[in-house]
């Protein structure tokens, strides 16, 4: 059994779109702007109103409830949002220690407030509170686009690191040729709100 | 009491006319809304004094209760005027009338019955003012409270959905928003309450001085009403705020900002 099947998932101006995706499977997700790829992944995570059928492990998502859908597949989007005055209060548990390193952050920014933190920071630290749910499958939406060269290989270093170790699935968004080439995995191509090549069931 | 004089009323008005004459001259704009203003002013309280005089000589049950829907319903279409952001297909309206239905006019209904307890207990002159002021008050509360919820929502989509992506309930999501609502709506009955009598004289308790009652009977019934008042405003934007915060989300918890309109004004 597939981890997360999608068939037939249809919005305005989107779709249909069919995707499979297995356990520990790595996808990239490429396309031009306006494609549907961040539509793609937010209508995954069951975040706007579609048509169609989501199941995770077997089991269609109407029958899961909602915020539990999202605790396993969990969208991390290009832009993150910050709603409280520390960083600490965004995190539902502590980060494991031997992250910070790999993510070149130090421990105590847990404590600063979000108006101290850079873009970059910003980005790095989203990842990491949605990484210490230990989802199932990860979604992220261009996940690197406000990091540096060193910092953009360290997270990919890591994620492939991540993944192995927590048996999670990602869907990767990137525009970045080189990064798709380095990460590998199945590519997937979005265009005009569907899925190029089509993905057999 | 002493009776005013229409000619006395009139001097008065000389004095808006003179307000209105300088913020021309100063360009300050206003003008033309404080004269519609005072002209509405006039005519509804006119309106209003015939329709109490004449409701007043029939102590019908029947008609109060048409007076008092009437009311609501024109408080409800005040509340969504006010809003900047609406639920579309007239949730606002059925929220602002249902919230005021239930905070307001059972209050009403209780106060009459219990503490007031004039006979018959819908006599017009005890419910019609009494029902007047409670929903002057918490139409005010719900339309703070919802005009809060809705343009708060608006706002913090990002931070809105961010918590969501993170698995958490629309009910955590929503949480410090619905709280933002609910205090914005409950401030201005607090403050009321902890100035009155120092800073202001409350105008009904004033009314009833000045129509020769006792100033401790005056008071009493001031004192009713201000907690009738905070009561109705905090219970009114509560119902408010739950069911518009629900209304923001779809049964898969998702955030639903196309069941919002912008108005312009």
């Amino acid at each position: 059994m597939p981890l997360l099947e999608a068939f037939e998932l249809r919005a305005e101006n989107f779709g249909p779109v069919d995707l499979t995706v297995e356990y520990r499977e790595r996808l990239t997700l490429a396309g031009p702007s306006g494609s549907g790829k961040s539509r793609l992944l937010r209508i995954l995570a069951d975040l706007d109103p579609h048509s169609g059928t989501l199941m995770l492990e077997g089991v269609k998502s109407a029958t899961i409830k909602a915020h539990i859908w999202r605790q396993e597949v969990v969208l991390i989007p290009a832009e993150s949002a910050w709603w409280a005055d520390e960083v600490h209060h965004h995190f539902s548990q502590s980060p494991e220690s031997s992250w910070w390193d790999q993510f070149h952050l130090e421990e105590q920014c847990l404590e600063w407030p979000i108006s101290r933190l850079s873009s970059g920071e910003k980005q790095r630290l989203a990842l990491m509170r949605a990484l210490v749910l230990k989802p199932k499958i990860l979604l992220l939406d261009e996940p690197t686009s406000n990091l540096d060269h060193e910092n953009t290989m360290a997270i990919e270093a890591f994620m492939t690191h991540y993944c192995q170790q927590y048996d999670t699935a990602c869907i990767w968004v990137s525009h970045d040729m080189d990064q798709l080439d380095r990460l590998g995995g199945r590519a997937l191509r979005m265009n005009q709100g569907r899925l190029t090549p089509k993905e057999s069931k | 009491m002493i009776s005013l004089l229409w000619i006395d009323l009139a001097v008065a008005s000389t004095l808006i006319l003179a307000l209105a004459l300088l913020n021309m001259r100063l360009r300050l704009g206003q003008s033309r809304q404080l004269l519609v203003s005072t002209g509405r002013m006039f005519i509804q309280l006119v309106l209003v004094g015939f329709i109490l005089k004449a409701l007043f000589t029939y102590q019908n049950i029947l008609i109060v209760s048409v007076i008092a829907i009437v009311m609501i319903m024109i408080a409800g279409y005040e509340i969504v005027s006010r809003q900047h952001r609406r639920f579309v297909g007239g949730w606002s309206f059925s929220l602002g009338v249902t919230s005021m239905f239930v905070s307001s006019l059972t209050l009403a209904v209780f106060a009459l019955l219990v503490l007031i307890e004039p006979t018959p207990w819908y006599t017009p002159q005890y419910a019609i003012p009494l029902l007047g002021m409670l929903l002057g008050n918490t139409m005010n509360g719900i339309s703070l409270a919802l005009d809060r919820l809705t343009e708060d929502a608006w706002q913090q989509q990002a931070a809105i959905e961010g918590q969501l992506m993170l698995g958490k309930t629309s009910r955590e999501a929503i949480l410090l928003i619905e709280r933002a609502s609910l205090r914005s709506a409950l401030t201005p009955t607090i403050n009321a309450m902890a100035v009155s009598g120092i800073v202001a004289l409350p105008g009904m308790m004033t009314g009833q001085i000045m129509a020769g009652a006792d100033p401790l009977d005056a008071v009493k019934y001031q004192i009713l009403i201000m907690l009738l008042i905070a009561t109705g405003v905090g219970f009114g934007s509560l119902i408010a705020v739950w069911f518009g915060a629900r209304r923001l989300f779809d049964h898969r918890q998702r955030l639903r900002l196309d069941r919002l309109t912008t108005v312009d004004k």
